[in-house]
């Protein structure tokens, strides 16, 4: 039964990396499947081919739903058609259950291919752990253990003749007494620090931020897969930057210029001070959506070039399309560093859809 | 590899099943024989892929569906309980690994869904060997695969998807036209001579059999023939055609393979309709039935917690979600309590009190006889609009939303019953589809065909519309075109094979060229 579903399976794989039906690939879309962490739901990127037809458009579609609510409630999520979303399949059960974020990481490196990533050169980095490992004959009365207790005085009963099967009666005496000891290791320790800086200028709208919004939360999951520790640092920018909480860097909206020079200095100043090299692997990801005051781009590169580069594991550039953004930034990047850029790593995220490609683009290296 | 896989029931499953079925009998439920098979989770996701029938044609999609059900599988977000094919004996897969008070619920809800498939009028005209036609169709493609190219093939199987929802759903109902036999053939040299009253013979014996003159008058007589109902014809068609599937295989320029091909998605689209057009009652009268048989026999102490567990889930619905589990089970218990109170009629329709309306028993206990009739003549749009009243409405806490652009969000839009029923209606009018007719084959006189959407409010989406245009003209192979309504304008949408073109028509309906 069913040995045929490889075939089948194999060619819709090549059809979603393009290798034949060139035509159809137009219609992969991502993140149908919906995981569900919490209250929070997670759509999880599995390639899906759609066979357009007649269908009708999402405006005007409504449909019944069931449960509390007044007239003008706003519905959270996103709702599919109501009844008229009955599906033609046959009456198969499905059951939707919760994944943990490791669980999502996982996923998420299983349908990007993400290789895991090797912290640098770090391996000095080490901090002393005491593992409870062995068993010794005296210790504080706390780390008694109890079974290995019973069973050593059941074995001196029993080797001298007092242990009565039909009256199991065992009393561990001072001597039988076992406790759990500890010895010190020392562990090599990976530990990250994710900066974020992101353009908050005038140009930069709602849509805009929902995309970093999202894609920093699968960069989070990931690397926080990656790593034991994982320490979080938000930078927003227009003119002038500054470091702000997580809640703040999503909802802040300015006008005014955009000197990204700004930016990067309060980064510097942030991984000098917080995040020693020696110690941590650092990330960078700026996002914008490429506009830059002219005149700042030579001392945004050099400070890049000079300052932070040297430092990270990994600087990672995400530009965003705006319909008021020039895009002119990553063109001036690909310019300055040309091929021979090691850990810089530069992306243009058009859309929704295009989250996906780009967090495999930044993390893909293994970096 | 696979067949060496047992997929009988175990001992003790097999006992289960043998009491589930005398129970389900003796509740009066009438099914097919039905053969449980136990299967591994990965198989039950490749027959679910396959949409139940394990030897179907190969396509990518089918990879896709798996790769889906695998994955969500795999990675712990979802899994298929149970599936059922509609076919004499009925199929049913149950998964291995579900405990067995799972397996117990399943098995009484299987017998459910066999006793809606052998009995719901709108399963009446499906093919109830459809396992063996299933096989059929895949080997025929199979063997098109082999002879014109898997690439070849696939593409148009896509094409023919593209118009798989463009059927009349009613037809097997409604006899709208007299039938006209079709044979095809892989040969395409192969030519009819129907009506012809040439008999088998020998070679020597030919001209005696079958007298050069006759068959030759016959020849003339069958040609003049032709020619006068061709030039009979008037407009093509003559009626609004909504099979547009059988239209093409009729009228398009197709080989003979992919008129097979074409025909073959048809009679499958023809088979599945009904389970589209019954989800709710389907499901609502299969959970019935597992809640009635467990709840008043099959349930021990033990599995009281996992049954509650399992059926809640089950039914539990989402604002943005209709259940139709829930819906369905709730009305056939509306009814059933309805019925046997005697809530009905005009006497009852014609009471204002509602402190009468809520003491009202004349005990005529006839809910069981009721709901197997219902279960019997309706589909879920006749059931919601003969069965969905103002109290029920109230109770369960309906609502209708829509989308609200400038929230970029749903909302929930109105409480009220009549425009919550006119809603769900709505949904459910040709099974949530946009109703779409050929109305010209003959477009502007240029051999173009012209399809229309009757609009009920809601608008295509442009972008769909316009790749399934493509695909269209593919199969008709000259431009295609299709009226209706975006932004509140009447339009055309056309493609001619090199572009899409839209057209305004303002107010004016098309006149017929």
């Amino acid at each position: 039964m069913g040995m045929r579903i490889d075939h089948d399976r194999s060619r819709f794989k090549e059809i979603v990396r393009g290798r034949i039906r060139q035509n159809l690939r137009k219609y992969v879309t991502h993140g149908e499947m919906i995981g569900r962490k919490g209250r929070d739901l997670v759509s999880i990127p599995i390639p899906q081919l759609d066979v357009p037809h007649f269908r009708y458009g999402k405006n005007g579609a409504g449909g019944v739903g069931q449960g509390e609510g007044e007239e003008g409630d706003v519905l959270g999520g996103q709702g599919e058609g109501g009844a008229g979303a009955a599906g033609s399949e046959p009456g198969g059960h499905i059951l939707e259950v919760e994944v943990s974020l490791d669980e999502l990481a996982a996923i998420l490196g299983d349908e990007l291919h993400l290789p895991r990533i090797e912290p640098k050169g770090q391996a000095n980095i080490s901090q002393e752990k005491a593992k409870y490992n062995s068993i010794r004959r005296v210790g504080p009365e706390s780390l008694r253990h109890f079974k290995r207790t019973y069973v050593e005085a059941m074995r001196r009963q029993i080797s001298t003749g007092e242990y009565n099967p039909s009256n199991p009666n065992v009393v561990p005496t001072r001597d039988d007494r076992r406790y759990r000891s500890w010895s010190t290791v020392s562990e090599p320790e990976a530990n990250a620090a994710i900066v974020y800086m992101m353009d908050v200028s005038g140009s930069m709208t709602d849509e805009q931020k929902e995309i970093v919004r999202t894609e920093a939360f699968w960069i989070d999951t990931w690397l926080k897969s990656q790593y034991d520790g994982v320490e979080t640092r938000y930078i927003i920018h227009d003119a002038v930057a500054r470091e702000v909480d997580e809640h703040t860097f999503y909802h802040t909206r300015e006008s005014g210029g955009t000197r990204i020079s700004s930016a990067y200095r309060v980064a510097v100043e942030l991984m000098e001070s917080q995040f020693p090299v020696e110690n941590w692997n650092l990330y960078c990801f700026q996002f914008s959506d490429g506009d830059n005051w002219g005149e700042d781009n030579n001392q945004s590169l050099a400070l890049l070039r000079e300052r932070i580069l040297p430092k990270v594991n990994l600087f990672c550039y995400g530009q965003v399309d705006s319909p008021y953004g020039s895009g002119e930034y990553l063109k001036a990047l690909e310019g300055a560093f040309g091929e021979e850029r090691e850990n810089l790593v530069l992306s243009e995220i058009a859309d929704k859809d295009g989250i996906y490609e780009s967090i495999q683009e930044f993390l893909g290296s293994g970096k | 590899m696979a067949s060496i896989i047992n997929t009988s029931l175990t001992p003790e499953m097999a006992d289960i099943q043998a009491q589930m079925e005398s129970r389900a009998r003796n509740h009066g439920l009438d099914f097919f024989p039905t053969v449980f098979e136990l299967v591994d989770a990965d198989q039950l996701n490749q027959v679910a892929a396959y949409g139940g029938f394990p030897t179907r044609y190969p396509h990518w999609r089918f990879g896709m569906e798996y790769e889906q059900l695998a994955k969500g599988y795999v990675y712990g977000l979802q899994k298929i309980y149970e599936l059922v094919i509609n076919n004499d004996p009925c199929f049913a897969y149950l998964m291995r690994s579900n405990e067995l008070t799972d397996q117990k619920l399943v098995m009484a809800h299987v017998y459910g869904h066999c006793d809606f498939f052998k009995n719901n009028a709108y399963f009446a005209h499906t093919n109830r060997k459809m396992i063996d036609t299933m096989a059929n169709h895949g080997q025929r493609i199979r063997t098109y695969m082999d002879r014109f190219g898997v690439e070849e093939v696939e593409v148009f199987i896509d094409w023919c998807l593209s118009i798989e929802d463009l059927i009349d759903i009613h037809a097997p109902a409604i006899k709208r036209r007299a039938d006209v036999p079709r044979r095809f053939s892989t040969d395409e040299n192969e030519t009819h001579d129907e009506g012809s009253s040439r008999f088998d013979s020998k070679q020597y014996m030919d001209r005696f059999i079958n007298p050069p003159e006759t068959m030759r008058r016959e020849s003339d007589e069958r040609q003049r023939l032709r020619k006068e109902s061709q030039a009979a014809v008037g407009p093509m068609p003559s009626e609004p055609e909504r099979d547009v599937m059988l239209f093409l295989m009729e009228h398009a320029p197709l080989q003979p393979w992919q008129a097979d091909v074409l025909s073959i998605i048809r009679d499958e689209a023809y088979y599945f309709a009904p389970q589209a057009q019954t989800k709710i009652m389907n499901e609502g009268w299969a959970s019935y039935w597992h809640s009635t048989i467990m709840t008043t026999q099959g349930l021990t102490a033990s599995d009281l917690i996992c049954y509650c567990d399992h059926h809640s889930g089950t039914l539990a619905s989402s604002p943005t979600r209709l259940n139709p589990y829930k819906l369905g089970i709730e009305l056939m218990r509306d009814i059933e309590e309805r019925w046997d109170r005697g809530q009905f009629g005009k006497e009852w329709d014609d009471c204002d009190d509602w402190e009468t309306k809520q003491r009202w028993d004349r005990a005529t206990g006839l809910g069981r006889e009721k709901i197997f009739e219902v279960r019997r003549i309706h589909n879920d749009l006749t059931f919601i609009d003969e069965f969905l009243t103002l109290d029920f409405c109230r109770r369960y806490k309906l609502f209708k939303f829509g989308w609200n652009e400038d929230l970029d969000a749903y909302e929930i839009e109105s409480k009220a019953f009549p425009q919550v029923k006119a809603q769900l209606l709505a949904n459910l009018t040709n099974r949530g589809r946009p109703q779409i007719a050929v109305r010209d084959a003959n477009y502007r006189n240029r051999g173009e065909l012209l399809l229309e959407n009757y609009y009920e409010g809601v608008e295509l989406d442009a972008k769909y519309a316009a790749d399934t245009l493509t695909n269209l003209f593919a199969l008709w192979k000259r431009p295609v075109h299709i009226e209706t309504v975006l932004e509140d304008d009447r339009v055309v949408l056309s493609y001619d094979g090199i572009d899409h073109e839209r057209t305004d028509i303002g107010d004016d309906a098309l006149v017929r060229s």
